[in-house]
């Protein structure tokens, strides 16, 4: 009797290429650490480091693609006893969070060495981070959703505090950590609730698994108080990292202080990881439940539209202003997970990378111009800017515009869906929410459009020679062709978005 | 597949603002050799289509389908009827004339020259558009260009006027996007087909839609149109827009910017709700004699002659929005032989101030006096502009006043009779004004100004030479304008309770009559 049972305890079956993108990140970050301990001040050590994190990055991306090419063949699938789920919406959210980390990797290398900051640490600490989005975004179990919010949030911690001889750096990574600590609390303390509710965490499986899902579906809870609690705590810990008013009171002070690619890295890369988890919980294990959440995404939503738009109006930094554009933008994708359709899911997911591109697109602009020290971010530093910058100008009209919404821009055709969404699925309030604010919005993308060409060359305060080295022209040239393709011609990846379904919703 | 005329009308201009964007920056010389190029081979173009454009024919000619988002079930889709043909055509001729205008703009010729061009295809694409997506995309395109152009080649408070500009605009067409999407997708709920198609939309919603739901969403395309036109109280922007604006700014903003409007309101307010049309036509109505009267009677107070000529913007818009909700088939050719006229003349007007500037530096009334001694063929035109823009018989202003106060006096006579008093104060603003600054003795600065050279005489005399031509003789255009025309009445008719006056119908025959024909 006895025997058999111990013969019967269930050890998860392993499935190499569900974690193989997560083993490449992480193995290249230990991988750079090694570099530096036994190469210490070789001067190879530090390109040694960047090779070794492209290279992760772009093995990673490899191993995704074979995930993508698999469920082509068979089908999402679960693993790990259905503690992760790998489907067409891991694979399109973790293609955005490894081409946000490759644009930011390749941003900070030039930063790193102009700041005089060329520590290895620095991109193991990257790789680590995005090892915890990429988990985040296959998580189907509230506790690896935690594991992952950890891995991703605490090296950013030390992110945003890098650049250590600045004093608006260290506040960012101090500011950071304290809030973002409690709200991982918070967030435990949902799940706790929620598995005190419903008696697991995992949030779909199958006949054999339990899962919140399975459970809400076959039985009544009578007292829903444990659940709701609990789901209002999730929501509290993951609308804190994906920066959706109320609480993002951290943003504009963590954007500012940050170095400019790590500002970059969180605008994109913790986007898409905060919302892969958001969108998980609530559309795949909470889906039952949707008329209950959906005023309170209505609320976040609403809420960040406005705070982002209406606050971004006086900013005078433009690292503080693209911090208070992106509470709104988080606000403009929560609108597609208002909507609670197939439809909202696939906007919500085109407009994170879209956003992504844009995004990075303006950060790289900021990086490159806000030269040695990195603190010459005040708008007024880019009066005049198209006088002898022409292109970095455009550029960054580009991203701006793209922002605001502009046809044949990438953020144009991202608006429209999300919008198209909640007309779809009849939410005309948050609908007229998101157009007022797009209106609003366009008021302080232009102040700054303004700024740079509408000044006579004789005030112009903008540096006179900015060095822009490859790797960022790179990144803005890929940036800036995404944006205008997701613009233009965006049939293709708007039919991967709609095909990036969640397992079992 | 037969030659995608439209397409290469749209794109032509944007290639050429490519092309002008691959010149060197310090000569400027190319970059305005490459503007002509481009915007003449578009007006070409653009006589082509009108040459080959069949009179007498209901329905859009040279039609154009491809797919562009089909998960949204987006196409682009191109098309020209009636309404459409001669907003192309006006907007072929003033891009032409308007870079020739700006032959004196020496800053940033290359950008300047790009930025227009950028315009052109914009505005090209609206009035072409049979996908309503791709009709709103190009109606938001249009505001960068013109963003930049007013704001960087402007005169004073440019940037303010810019701003103003762009703001105003696009609240407005932030509720005609949540509109457009709300209507698209009841559409879908209740046939179960995602489109954006224009025809097929104008088709279904006026049967689809209930009463309460079709007046929110007419008040949603109202609130985009409506500034746009701009109709009274919305209107605020445009003066301040006008007179900032350079002067070719101005007059591709009057001649066809503010013509988006009136053109939305025909295509889509009427086409998609007729119900609320008529229901909600008293509104509109009275919005739009208000806009005629204020218009005029700000404008006779006006010291700025440029100010003034941008005040009558607003009265001459007025008299289209009238001939438009009258709903009569007079009234709405009316309407748009006025939004033609105005482009004109208005056109006309705004390049003669904007000489006058170049050659004395202000636009004060009076600053001037005595300009027909010292520059006689300045002065002549000037007349003869003010003289078409008031609505003189022979020149074409007078074609469309007269049948919109026509179609809208069977139907609606005290509207037609206020609107009436409209066309005696612009006599007495247009006039004061030009005795103010023309007739006298010139002294000082004033005696001793050059006339115009052939190169002003190339811009202004095109536009009004037309105006007296369509003034005498406007049949080519009513018998192009006059099917689609009959047929947005007919769409009225059908889908409402609501009967034209046998009186308003001109020469046409009744809507029940014409389909008997047709079969």
């Amino acid at each position: 009797m006895i025997a058999a049972a111990v013969q019967h305890l269930a050890t998860p079956h392993v499935d190499a290429l569900s974690f193989l993108p997560e083993a490449f990140l992480g193995g290249a970050a230990i991988l750079i650490v090694l570099i530096r301990s036994a190469l210490r001040r070789s001067s190879a050590m530090f390109g040694l480091s960047v090779a070794t994190a492209l290279i992760g990055v772009a093995a990673s991306g490899g191993a995704v693609f074979a995930q993508w090419y698999r469920i082509d063949v068979d089908g999402p699938y679960a693993a790990f006893n259905a503690m992760v789920a790998i489907d067409g919406f891991r694979v399109f959210l973790a293609a955005v969070v490894l081409g946000a980390t490759f644009a930011a990797l390749l941003l900070s290398i030039a930063y790193l060495r102009r700041e005089g900051l060329e520590g290895p640490e620095y991109l193991a600490l990257m790789l680590l981070s995005a090892t915890g989005m990429l988990a985040m975004t296959a998580a189907n179990d509230l506790l690896v959703v935690f594991v992952a919010l950890e891995v991703l949030s605490i090296p950013l911690y030390v992110l945003a505090a890098f650049d250590r001889r600045r004093l608006t750096s260290q506040e960012a990574g101090l500011k950071y950590f304290v809030l973002g600590a409690f709200s991982s609390a918070i967030f435990l303390y949902g799940v706790a609730l929620t598995y005190g509710a419903t008696g697991t965490t995992r949030l779909v499986g199958n006949a054999s698994v339990p899962s919140i899902a399975g459970f809400l579906s076959s039985n009544t809870l009578l007292d829903q108080g444990a659940l709701f609690a609990g789901l209002a705590l999730l929501l509290v810990g993951l609308g804190f990292k994906i920066a959706a008013a109320p609480f993002h009171m951290w943003t504009p002070d963590v954007y500012q202080g940050a170095p400019t690619p790590v500002t970059a890295f969180m605008a994109s890369a913790t986007k898409a990881a905060g919302f892969a988890a958001i969108l998980r919980i609530l559309l795949s294990g909470l889906s039952i439940y949707r008329l209950d959440w959906r005023p309170a995404i209505f609320g976040l939503a609403a809420l960040s539209l406005l705070v982002g738009s209406i606050a971004a109006l006086v900013q005078t930094d433009i690292k503080r202003m693209l911090a208070y554009s992106s509470i709104a933008h988080a606000g403009y994708i929560l609108i597609g997970l208002e909507a609670a359709t197939p439809r909202g899911l696939a906007a919500s997911l085109f407009y994170l990378l879209s956003y992504a591109a844009m995004a990075i697109g303006a950060f790289a602009v900021v990086t490159v111009i806000s030269r040695r020290g990195d603190d010459r971010h005040a708008l007024d530093d880019y009066r005049g800017l198209a006088v002898h910058h022409p292109v970095l100008a455009g550029l960054l009209t580009f991203f701006l515009l793209a922002q605001a919404g502009v046809p044949f821009t990438g953020g144009f055709v991202a608006k429209l869906n999300v919008f198209a969404a909640a007309a779809d699925a009849r939410q005309y309030a948050i609908l007229i929410v998101g157009v007022i604010a797009a209106a609003i919005a366009a008021f302080f993308y232009l102040r700054v459009v303004v700024l740079m060409y509408m000044t006579d060359s004789e005030d112009s305060a903008a540096p006179r020679r900015v060095h822009v080295d490859p790797a960022s022209a790179l990144v803005l040239a890929v940036a800036a062709v995404l944006t205008l393709e997701l613009g233009v011609l965006p049939a293709t990846m708007l039919h991967w978005a709609q095909h990036a379904g969640l397992l079992f919703a | 597949m037969s030659f995608p005329l439209l397409t290469v009308i749209i794109f032509t201009p944007f290639v050429g603002a490519i092309a002008t964007l691959l010149t060197p920056s310090r000569r400027p010389e190319y970059a305005r050799v490459a503007g002509y190029v481009f915007s003449i081979a578009t007006a070409g173009m653009t006589a082509y289509l009108l040459w080959h454009f069949k009179a007498h024919h209901v329905g859009y000619q040279f039609t154009e389908l491809h797919r562009w988002m089909p998960t949204l079930g987006i196409k682009y889709s191109l098309g020209v009827d009636g309404i459409s043909l001669f907003m192309v055509g006006l907007t072929a001729l003033l891009f032409p004339i308007g870079l020739l205008a700006s032959a004196k703009v020496d800053d940033r010729v290359k950008v300047f020259t790009v930025w227009m061009l950028v315009l052109e295809t914009a505005l090209m694409g609206v009035f072409l558009s049979l996908d309503l997506m791709l009709f709103f995309v190009f109606f938001e395109v249009v505001l960068v260009p013109m963003y930049f152009i007013i704001g960087g080649w402007g005169h004073g408070r440019r940037v303010y006027a810019a701003l103003k500009f762009f703001i105003f605009t696009m609240a407005g067409s932030a509720f005609l996007f949540a509109g457009l999407l709300a209507l698209v997708f009841l559409h879908q709920s209740d046939t179960h087909k995602l489109t954006f198609d224009i025809q097929t939309l104008a088709a279904w919603a006026p049967k689809g839609l209930d009463n309460s739901t079709a007046k929110w969403l007419f008040m949603a395309f109202f609130a985009a149109f409506a500034v746009k036109v701009p109709l009274f109280p919305l209107h605020t922007w445009l003066p301040d827009a006008h007179t900032e604006a350079p002067t070719a700014g101005s007059v591709i903003l009057a001649g066809v910017l503010l013509k988006m409007g009136t053109y939305g309101f025909l295509r889509f307010s009427i086409g998609f709700f007729p119900k609320a049309a008529v229901d909600l036509a008293p509104l509109l109505l009275v919005l739009s004699t208000i806009g005629i009267i204020y218009g005029a009677v700000v404008a006779t107070m006006q010291t700025d002659l440029k100010r003034l000529v941008a005040y009558s913007s607003v009265a001459h818009l007025g008299f289209v929005v009238l001939g438009i909700f009258a709903l009569t088939t007079q009234g709405l050719d009316g309407a748009l032989f006025t939004m033609v006229s105005h482009g004109l003349t208005t056109g006309a007007l705004f390049l003669l101030v904007g000489m006058l500037y170049e050659r004395r530096h202000t636009r004060e009334i009076s600053d001037f006096g005595g300009l027909w001694k010292s520059a006689p063929v300045l002065g002549g035109l000037f007349c003869a502009a003010a003289f078409a823009s008031i609505g003189l018989p022979g020149f074409s202003g007078f074609v469309g006043e007269f049948l919109t106060l026509i179609g809208t006096f069977v139907v609606h006579r005290p509207y037609a009779i206020i609107a009436a008093v409209g066309v005696i104060l612009a006599a007495l603003y247009l006039l004061w004004a030009f005795q103010r600054a023309f007739t006298g003795e010139p002294s000082g600065e004033n005696a001793t100004i050059a006339d115009l050279d052939f190169r002003e005489l190339a811009c202004v005399v095109p536009l009004l030479a037309l105006s007296l031509f369509l003034g005498i003789y406007p049949k080519p255009l009513l018998d192009r304008v006059e099917p689609a025309v009959k047929s947005t009445i007919c769409h009225v008719e059908r889908t409402t309770h609501y009967r034209e006056p046998a009186s308003a119908r001109g020469r046409s025959t009744a809507c029940a009559a014409s389909q008997e024909a047709s079969k």
